[in-house]
Order: C-alpha cells, then sequence, then structure tokens
C-alpha cells in the first residue's frame, strides 16, 4: 500500500521526463504503460459517407431514382452470399437498433436461426416498424419518403439474412404520403422482380407487405405492434416467449426500426469494417438525428454517432435561438428520456453510451431544444398528458399510474401542490416503473424523474409562489383556507403548517 | 344557447350512461375516458342503416385480405375498416364495423373492439375537413408553437377541439404527435400534413379549404421538406452512383 503509494507520488516527475526524452528520440515507458487512446474528434460526416443521400426528396424517390443512387445494386450477390454472411456483416458493422433500446442487430437477428431452424414448418417474419410516434422523432419519416428502394431492399437483406418468407412493414396510419411511397416502391420493386418469387434471381422467395396502422403509439411497442398486424386491439404480450419463438401468426418474428432494415443493404455493400469505422467503440455507424424545438433551423440530419451535442446544433441548426446560454435543457432522445441541462449538454456526445453515462438515452435520436423561455414543468406535464392519453389500459401501474401523474404534473405546473407531493410524484413514478408489460409505463416515468432530476429547484419555486399567493395547499391540490375548519383536519391531508415553503424559501 | 362552445358530449354521455329507475352502487357514472366506448343507436348511425362496399372497394378490400394468411384474415381488419371510413365520408359507423365482419368472418365485437382501440376511426360523423392540430410538447416549443396556431383556428372557425363548424365543413381535434417535429407546429387536415405553419398561414390554408379548393400541402415555409432552412448543412453534392465506394466485390 505504501510502496504504491510512492511510486504513484514519483509519477507526475516520470511521466514529464518521459514526455521530453520521448520528443527527443527514444520513447521512454513510464511506470503507467497504459497510453491514452488518439482523440479522435467525431462528427463531420462527409456526404459520400451518408446513407441516405435522398434524405430531403430533392431527387426521384422511384426505382429509377433510387437505383440511380446505387440502391438494388448486386443486391442478388449479397442473397447468395448466404444468411451467415449477412449476419456476421451485420455484427462486424457494430449496427444497434436504431429504435431506441439499441439492441445489437446482428445479435437479434440472429436468433431466428437457432439450431434446427430448417425442420420448422412455420413460416417466418420480419416486421419492420415504421410507427414512428414518438414525440419528437421524424427520421423514419424522411427515410420512408426520400429512399423507400432502401427500406424495400433492406427488408429482402434482413430478411434472407434471417431466412425470413415475408416482411411486414407497420406504417402509422396518419404517414399517408409516405405509405404511398413505400407502395410505390414495393409495386415497383415487385414488377422489376426484385421481390417475390425469385428474388433478384437469386432463387429466394421474399414477399414485402405493407399494413398501415391506425393511430396509436403504443404499437411502436414490437409485441403490440405484432398483435395490430393481427387485427386485435394493440396491447403487448407478455415475454417470453419472444418473437423470435412465437411472433407474428404464431410464428418466428424480428421487429425492427426502419432506420436499422434500411442501413443493411450499403453496410453489406461497403463492408461492416466501413460502418464500423464512423463513432465511438460500441456505438459505431451513422445516425439520422431530428432536431425540433428552439433551435434556429430545426431539420433532420444523418450524421456520425458520438458527435457532440453542442456540434450537432450549431452545425446543422444554426445554433439555439437566442446563443447557447439561452438553452435551458435538452430532451436528446425523444419524449420517453430524461431532459438534461446545459451543463450535461455541453459535454454529451450523441451515442448510446455517453447519454446513458449522462443519466439519459440515445433513443431515437430525437433531439428536442428547449431555451430559456421554456416552462419545463409544462412542457414535461405534457408529456404526462400524451402518455395518459396513449397508454394500452392493459395493465393497472400504467393505466392509473399515467392518469395521476398527469394530475399531479398539471398542478405542479399550476403550483397547485404540496411540496411534499413532489416525492410522492417520484415515488409514484417508481411504482410504475419496472411493473407493467412494456416499457410505456417506464416512459411515462422517466421524463418526470428527469425534471425533479435537474429542475427541482424551478418546481420548488413554482409551489412556493403559489403558497404564498394562496396561502397553504394541501395534499391533492385543495388549499388550507377552503378547508372546513369546524372539524380537525386530519394529518394526513398534508395541512401542518410548520412546513409552510412560502415561508421558508422567503427566509 | 347561451354558453356556444360547451362541452355538450360530457352531459350527453352522463344522461345516456345513468338509467332511471335503477340503483347502481355509485351515485354518478365514473368517466373513463373522454369519449364514449358504447355504441348507442341514433337516427343516424344504427345498425339498420345499410353499408356496403362499392364493387371497386371490394376489389381493393380482397387485394387486402390477399396480403394475410388465409387463417388470419382477420389481420385485414384495420386496413378494410380505414377503407370503410373513406367510402363512408370519413367515419365508422356501426354498419361499416359490422360489414367488415362480415367480410372477414369476424365476430363483431372483435371489430368493435378495435374500431374503439385506435383513434383513427371516427365513430361519430366528421365534416370534411377534418383539422387535427398536433399539440404535443415539439410541436407547442417549435416555430410560434401550437398553442398560437390552436388559437388561431379556434377564433377563426369560431369551434373548440371536439367540435364542428355550423356550416359543416370543419372539423377540429387536437391530436398526439402526427411525427413531424422538425417541421412544427404542423396540422393534418384529411390525408395532407400542413406544415411550418404561423397563424397567417394557417388562416389562408383554412381559407381555400372554405373555397372548396386545395391547399399546397408539405410545409408552408420556404423549405421543401425537413432541411435546413438557411441552407443545406449536408448533401450538397451529387449522390454517389451504383458500386461507388464499395467493396471490389460489389462494384
Amino acid at each position: 500500500m505504501i510502496r504504491s503509494r510512492a511510486i504513484i507520488r514519483s509519477l507526475p516527475s516520470l511521466s514529464s521526463a518521459s514526455k521530453a526524452s520521448s520528443s527527443s528520440r527514444i520513447a521512454v515507458r513510464s511506470l503507467a504503460t497504459v497510453s491514452d487512446p488518439p482523440v479522435r474528434h467525431y462528427g463531420g460526416l462527409k456526404d459520400q459517407d451518408r446513407i441516405f443521400t435522398n434524405l430531403y426528396c430533392k431527387h426521384d424517390h422511384g426505382l429509377k431514382g433510387a437505383q440511380s443512387r446505387g440502391d438494388w445494386h448486386k443486391t442478388k450477390e449479397i442473397i447468395l452470399k448466404g444468411d451467415s454472411w449477412i449476419i456476421q456483416t451485420i455484427k462486424d458493422s457494430g449496427l444497434r437498433g436504431r429504435g431506441g433500446a439499441g439492441f445489437p442487430s446482428g445479435l437479434k437477428w440472429s436468433f431466428m436461426n437457432k439450431p434446427g431452424w430448417e425442420k420448422d414448418p412455420r413460416p417466418r417474419y420480419l416486421v419492420v416498424n415504421a410507427d414512428e410516434g414518438e414525440p419528437g422523432t421524424c427520421k423514419d419519416r424522411e427515410i420512408m419518403r426520400g429512399d423507400p428502394h432502401k427500406l424495400v431492399e433492406g427488408c429482402l437483406v434482413a430478411g434472407r439474412g434471417m431466412n425470413a418468407n415475408a416482411a411486414y412493414i407497420y406504417i402509422r396510419g396518419e404517414f399517408y404520403q409516405e405509405a404511398s411511397h413505400v407502395q410505390q416502391a414495393i409495386d415497383e420493386a415487385y414488377k422489376a422482380g426484385l421481390i417475390g418469387k425469385n428474388a433478384c434471381g437469386s432463387g429466394y422467395d421474399f414477399d414485402v407487405y405493407l399494413h398501415r396502422g391506425a393511430g396509436a403509439y403504443i404499437c411502436g411497442e414490437e409485441t403490440a405492434l405484432i398483435e395490430s398486424i393481427e387485427g386485435k386491439q394493440g396491447k403487448p404480450r407478455l415475454k417470453p416467449p419472444f418473437p423470435a419463438d412465437v411472433g407474428l401468426f404464431g410464428c418466428p418474428t424480428t421487429v425492427a426500426n426502419v432506420e436499422t432494415v434500411a442501413v443493411a443493404p450499403t453496410i453489406a455493400r461497403r463492408g461492416g469494417a466501413w460502418f464500423n469505422s464512423f463513432g465511438r467503440d460500441r456505438n459505431s455507424g451513422t445516425k439520422v438525428y431530428c432536431i425540433s424545438g428552439h433551435v434556429n433551423n430545426p431539420c433532420v440530419v444523418e450524421e456520425e454517432m458520438s458527435i457532440p451535442l453542442q456540434e450537432l446544433l450549431e452545425k446543422h441548426c444554426g445554433g439555439i435561438r437566442g446563443g447557447w446560454n439561452n438553452l435551458k435543457g435538452i430532451i436528446p432522445g425523444g419524449c420517453s428520456v430524461p431532459v438534461i441541462p446545459r451543463e450535461d449538454c455541453e459535454k454529451v456526445l450523441m451515442d448510446y453510451d455517453s447519454l446513458k453515462d449522462a443519466q439519459t438515452s440515445l433513443g431515437t435520436g430525437a433531439v428536442i431544444v428547449m431555451d430559456q423561455t421554456t416552462d419545463m414543468i409544462s412542457a414535461i406535464a405534457r408529456f404526462s398528458k400524451f402518455y395518459k392519453h396513449e397508454s394500452c389500459g392493459q395493465c393497472t401501474p400504467c393505466r392509473e399510474g399515467t392518469t395521476w401523474m398527469m394530475n399531479m404534473m398539471d398542478r405542479m405546473v399550476e403550483g397547485r401542490a404540496q411540496e411534499r407531493e413532489i416525492d410522492m410524484l417520484l415515488e409514484l413514478t417508481k411504482q410504475v416503473e419496472g411493473h407493467t408489460i412494456c416499457a410505456l409505463g417506464d416512459a411515462a416515468a422517466w421524463p418526470i424523474q428527469g425534471l425533479m432530476r435537474h429542475f427541482r429547484p424551478e418546481v420548488e419555486a413554482r409551489l412556493a409562489a403559489f403558497h404564498a399567493k394562496n396561502g397553504q395547499t394541501l395534499f391533492g391540490g385543495r388549499l388550507l383556507s377552503e378547508a372546513d375548519m369546524r372539524y380537525a383536519l386530519p394529518d394526513n391531508l398534508g395541512g401542518d403548517a410548520h412546513r409552510n415553503i412560502a415561508q421558508i424559501s422567503a427566509s | 344557447m347561451s354558453l356556444p362552445f360547451a362541452r355538450s358530449a360530457i352531459a350527453s354521455t352522463r344522461a345516456v350512461v345513468s338509467r332511471t329507475g335503477r340503483r347502481g352502487f355509485t351515485s354518478s357514472s365514473s368517466r373513463r375516458s373522454e369519449s364514449l366506448f358504447v355504441h348507442r343507436d341514433t337516427d343516424y348511425n344504427n345498425p339498420s342503416i345499410k353499408f356496403e362496399f362499392t364493387p371497386e372497394n371490394l376489389k381493393t378490400a380482397n387485394e387486402i385480405i390477399a396480403r394475410y394468411p388465409p387463417q388470419y384474415k382477420k389481420g385485414a381488419c384495420m386496413p378494410l375498416l380505414d377503407l370503410g371510413q373513406r367510402q363512408n365520408k370519413g367515419w365508422t359507423s356501426i354498419s361499416v364495423m359490422n360489414e367488415v365482419a362480415r367480410l372477414l368472418d369476424m365476430p363483431k365485437m372483435r371489430v368493435y373492439e378495435v374500431a374503439t382501440f385506435y383513434t383513427m376511426y371516427n365513430r361519430e360523423p366528421v365534416a370534411p375537413n377534418f383539422v387535427q392540430l398536433c399539440t404535443t410538447t415539439p410541436c407547442q416549443l417549435g416555430g410560434c408553437g401550437s398553442t398560437k396556431i390552436l388559437e388561431t383556428i379556434e377564433s377563426h372557425l369560431g369551434i373548440h377541439p371536439g367540435q364542428t363548424t355550423k356550416d359543416g365543413k370543419f372539423t377540429l381535434i387536437e391530436v398526439e404527435c402526427l411525427g413531424a417535429c422538425s417541421n412544427a407546429p404542423m396540422m393534418q387536415i384529411g390525408d395532407e400534413f400542413y406544415e411550418d405553419l404561423t397563424p397567417e398561414t394557417t388562416i389562408k390554408i383554412l381559407d381555400t379549404l372554405a373555397k372548396g379548393e386545395k391547399p399546397k400541402p408539405g410545409p408552408q415555409s420556404n423549405r421543401q421538406t425537413s432541411e435546413n432552412s438557411a441552407g443545406l448543412t449536408s448533401l450538397t453534392t451529387k449522390p454517389y452512383g451504383p458500386g461507388e465506394f464499395c467493396l471490389p466485390e460489389f462494384q
């Protein structure tokens, strides 16, 4: 112990000595033998490395235009390489699911090819999740409008990788234009013999169908999506059995996001190593980010993974309205992830691990920017209303909890709440989180937890202002002044006046 | 009426649910949602009103049914309800649901379940211009903010969300995120998205529709889709062609 301390103490002088000598001729290794990896700056993706070259619909989205941009180029050769080659390429590329959870795609697709899968007589399905409903997210829409053939080709390549017979693309019902572009792409591909029987002349049969949803956010959850295609209410199923065993129509199924599927052919053609060269380790590739809210020029843009958040906003969106110092907080991955304050926004990189370290998540890459004019409590309360509206009603904690959370958040916006109710609300979110079949309960809980983690003083100030104006408030939002004083006031109503926060904050 | 904007739907729900002459456990009925989930026969919506798909729609319906395995015909339930709704002037009556159930050999109740679960099936008649304004947070924040747009529409049409104008041309509802957040604020009228709204462009769109014409869908600002409005920051060069930058074997 003592010895090691001595070594540590002697380190600074040693390292400075080594620096001096290494610059001259020979590198003298210090006691700390691990050298720092070279600092690499991420971002600054070149156009030649962008996968979605028609993101802004500037070119023809039909088959001819798509082929001139390199789609359907030697797809037959990719198909003929076989399932294990495709899956190995995806594994090498380090692609992680782009729908929010960030599960390694190669691994997920390989679950379909369990030993002995050939003996299973059931058909096998790939389901593409195009039910883009997460507030803030608008990336899949641009992909389907501009590059629908990338998606259809991706269905074939990914489907070949997992030995699927057919793909269903579940597109949200509101996307009418997008659905017609995808349908057009499917029809063109059938006509050109690119999909269907003997797809691309490879001898592999593969069908692609489009299924339009009808306005339920919950159908973006994979098992709910499966239920919905089966013509039922979109209520998530309990897992296990996982969809790879019992999925759509009782058959092995894999559900993947539009972006994940659409990048697959380009990865196959350009190699896993090419895709893996972008972004940090384990966060590789390019990503379509969609930026909304208080930036000067909100946009959808494909950038390198691990680009610093601040750079993303300043380079592609013209910066925050009123300058960086006017920033209040950012939700980096769609409405289900916690908000982070400005100090964190300066530090984080836009990838799975960096945002996880900042106690939030990359989610779908939907950056919602909020400047100082934003009423943060009201913004999060609106999310609570969203989740209340979208809860499918299957699990009690979520169905009742989202309503409670919405009611409490609505009172917090006004300030009509007791200070202790902040903790009650947090406890409520903990009771919902992890106690439901799907992740909607968690998603409803996290924005509130993020708000209280970083902006609790603001909430407390709001409550104090209300108390100062209207007097002590009881639990549930009733005012002490309205209570019937002819009867004793029970303790559990929160009327104990010595906890009057208006006075505490004034002193 | 003294209260022109009163939400009469709530009152009518209560009146329908609480029956006279029967004593329940509670004195007031509970409302579990903002919309009524039970069907009550009315003169415009009852099972004896006939609904049939037109021959061309029936053809489309059969094409849709063919997309699903024969033993899972009911997978086509949602697309067929949508088709029926389009044929039935934008709303799904009980007759539409019954017809879909008949076509797909489903128990009627299974179709009712689906029709009540998804928000895009309107179970009450709507006006030809069905205005759906997104008011979720990104739209609230972006551009001039959806709150302003909502106020504009309310004052321009004289209705509140959930109501139809007196001339029967517009129905307004507030909806959750429609997935065009970079083009906030936005609204959907019929199948078309109108994005990058300002109070002025909103009024212009509504006036054009009131005249029976169709305004230009998409962003109402000077941009085409969701690119940077101050000039492209990416995809400025010509897209690469087939085989470029690919592995040697795929070139």
